[in-house]
């Protein structure tokens, strides 16, 4: 057993070194984090923080309302959530198993609404939801993301492949399409359904230029944002911004150590399947 | 099946799929109709003053600023797009030789992707500083000093070529070190979700192929020339065309790392979507921000229709 795991020595060397290059940011990040300004201004600086100054993340809760941009995030990313599974799963369902005249033409147009980026929408987006008043609301971050166009095909691919029997049975026991949706449909697609919601939350909990765009105040704003406007605010302070940013990276990346082989199975998935 | 059932299936249909093309009409549809119209006006805050047909579209292309932004995004996409590739399908390949800890490996490599690009632009503004930051002290102890890295303006090209270079004009001078700073981070940020494509679609490689190329005694190399590089295409290609993409959306890296003002110094982090925020969420030109989407947009369609048109030939779909 020595000698194969000898001549994989070098490519553990590599991999290593590597991985020391990818961790470097984040181990900088939680070390400055724990500094005194002094310490993390100090040329040659110093790896180990001389003495754990904790008290710069209390510093970070006196200056911003981080409880609050977290609150804003959570409750925009699982509302979104909520109306992407309320709206994907039943037209998913319906593009796999329902014959209906235009479905093809129909899913195609959805294909293509895909394709086509933020920035050509945005513009008149804005002008809607300040139409509708909507501007500086939940509303504004909410309502407009919760349709997944992805999701769908998603979940249409997955139920297409689900045997043609078990609808048929339905049907024979008089079951309504609804019944057999929340009881059949649903239970048989846990692995798709999993993927949508690890990717919903991953990206509605990071999106940054939408909800910049369409708020206002501090106090409505998702993490990211107030992220951002307090690194320019404090551009200089760097113990507290690393404190701050710590804090912020903290839930997803829990989530990522409970839920990482899923992440990283659903996104090999969804790249394969495009 | 009766003609009263299939018109109760079309009701069921569209009763289902209701919700969603409700908000996909209100949000999505109207919107993108609605900017076509847009920008064929001036259109301020508070809505149309004039129509200008074509106007808008004909200002963008005679605005020496978009042609820069488009210039110094397609030196990041160049940069960076390719660097990222080549480097994840290095690493994929180190991963895919049955080696121990595989899922370390994987979980530390990944660990960027998840983590946000605000909270990932904040982090590298400070490291990559240039007096303070810990990347000027590990470059110093192998005697590397001096790179301003966000505050340099001057392009790759330029610096290379020296003092012969004083003059040369801004499309020959190369990114900006500010910009390869960008693109650096770009790197780190992207690996992770490089590799693990890379990985699935390396384990989809049947073993029987090495296992005949074993037997006929090819080298390495040609083994990798031979059989995983073709039979990798098409993931190559998908990676291709969602970096690309990708890259030419930058944004929250130049609104939180560069300036201020943002997409400097001297504009040369100034990428299109930037350009295009600028217009329409500070200058307030919405018709125009509308016009400057659209032509961003045909050059994301030209661009990944080139790509088919002259990559896809040479993808070897198993």
């Amino acid at each position: 057993m020595a000698k194969p795991s000898l001549r994989k020595l070098p490519i553990h060397l590599i991999l290593i070194a590597g991985s020391l290059l990818m961790l470097l940011p984040f181990y900088w990040m939680v070390t400055t984090s724990l500094k005194t300004p002094l310490e993390a201004l100090r040329f040659p600086p110093t790896w180990i923080p001389a003495a754990l100054k904790f008290s710069n993340y209390l510093e970070v809760f006196r200056q911003i309302p981080l409880w609050r941009y977290l609150g804003n995030t959570v409750l925009i990313t699982l509302l979104s959530l909520l109306g992407i599974l309320i709206t994907g799963i039943p037209a998913a369902y319906a593009f796999a198993r329902f014959k209906f005249p235009g479905r093809e033409i129909i899913f195609m147009g959805l294909l293509a609404l895909m394709m086509i980026p933020l920035p050509v929408y945005l513009v008149p987006s804005y002008m809607i939801l300040f139409k509708l008043g909507w501007i500086d609301t939940y509303a504004a971050m909410i309502v407009p993301w919760t349709v997944n166009i992805f999701s769908i095909f998603l979940l249409r691919q997955h139920i297409k492949q689900l045997p043609q029997d078990l609808f048929d049975a339905a049907r024979i026991d008089g079951a309504s399409s609804l019944w057999t949706m929340i009881r059949i449909v649903i239970p048989l697609c846990r692995a798709p359904l999993a993927t949508i919601i690890i990717f919903n939350v991953i990206s509605s909990w990071n999106s940054f230029f939408w909800p910049l765009i369409v708020t206002n105040s501090d106090h409505i704003r998702p993490l990211q944002v107030g992220l951002a406007y307090f690194s320019r605010e404090q551009s200089t302070n760097y113990t507290l911004l690393m404190a701050a940013t710590t804090l912020s990276i903290i839930p997803l990346i829990i989530l990522f150590f409970i839920a990482q082989k899923q992440i990283i199975q659903s996104q090999a998935r969804a790249g394969l399947k495009e | 099946m009766n003609r009263s059932r299939r018109s109760k299936e079309t009701i069921n249909a569209l009763l289902f799929l209701l919700p969603a093309l409700i908000i996909l009409l209100g949000f999505r549809v109207i919107p993108i109709l609605l900017s076509v119209r847009m920008s064929l006006y001036d259109w301020g805050m508070a809505g149309p003053r004039a129509f200008v047909g074509l106007g808008n579209y004909l200002a963008v292309l005679k605005d020496p600023m978009f042609y820069k932004s488009l210039l110094n995004t397609g030196w990041y996409i160049l940069f960076e797009v390719p660097a990222t590739l080549l480097l994840s399908l290095f690493i994929a390949i180190l991963l895919n030789q049955q080696i121990r800890g595989l899922g370390i490996y994987r979980t530390i490599y990944y660990l960027p992707v998840v983590t946000s690009i605000v909270a990932v632009s904040v982090v590298w503004k400070w490291i990559l500083h240039p007096d303070r930051g810990v990347i000027n002290y590990l470059l110093s102890l192998i005697g590397i000093t001096g790179i301003r890295w966000l505050q340099d303006p001057r392009g790759l090209f330029q610096l290379i070529l020296g003092a012969r270079a004083e003059n040369l004009p801004y499309a020959l001078r190369g990114p900006s070190i500010a910009m390869l700073s960008l693109a650096l981070m770009g790197i780190w940020k992207a690996l992770g979700y490089n590799i693990i494509l890379f990985l699935a679609g390396l384990q989809n490689i049947p073993k029987t192929y090495y296992e005949a190329a074993k037997i006929d005694g090819a080298s390495r190399f040609k083994t990798f020339w031979k059989i995983t590089w073709p039979l990798l295409s098409p993931t190559t290609y998908y990676v291709l065309i969602m970096s690309s993409i990708a890259a030419f959306e930058t944004f929250a890296q130049v609104w939180i790392m560069t300036g201020p003002p943002p997409g400097g110094p001297l504009g040369t982090t100034k990428v299109v979507m930037y350009y295009f925020y600028e217009n329409a969420f500070e200058l307030w030109r919405l018709g125009y921000g509308a016009s400057i989407a659209f032509i961003a947009f045909l050059i994301i369609l030209a661009l990944t229709i080139f790509q088919r048109l002259f990559l896809e030939k040479r993808v070897h779909y198993g």
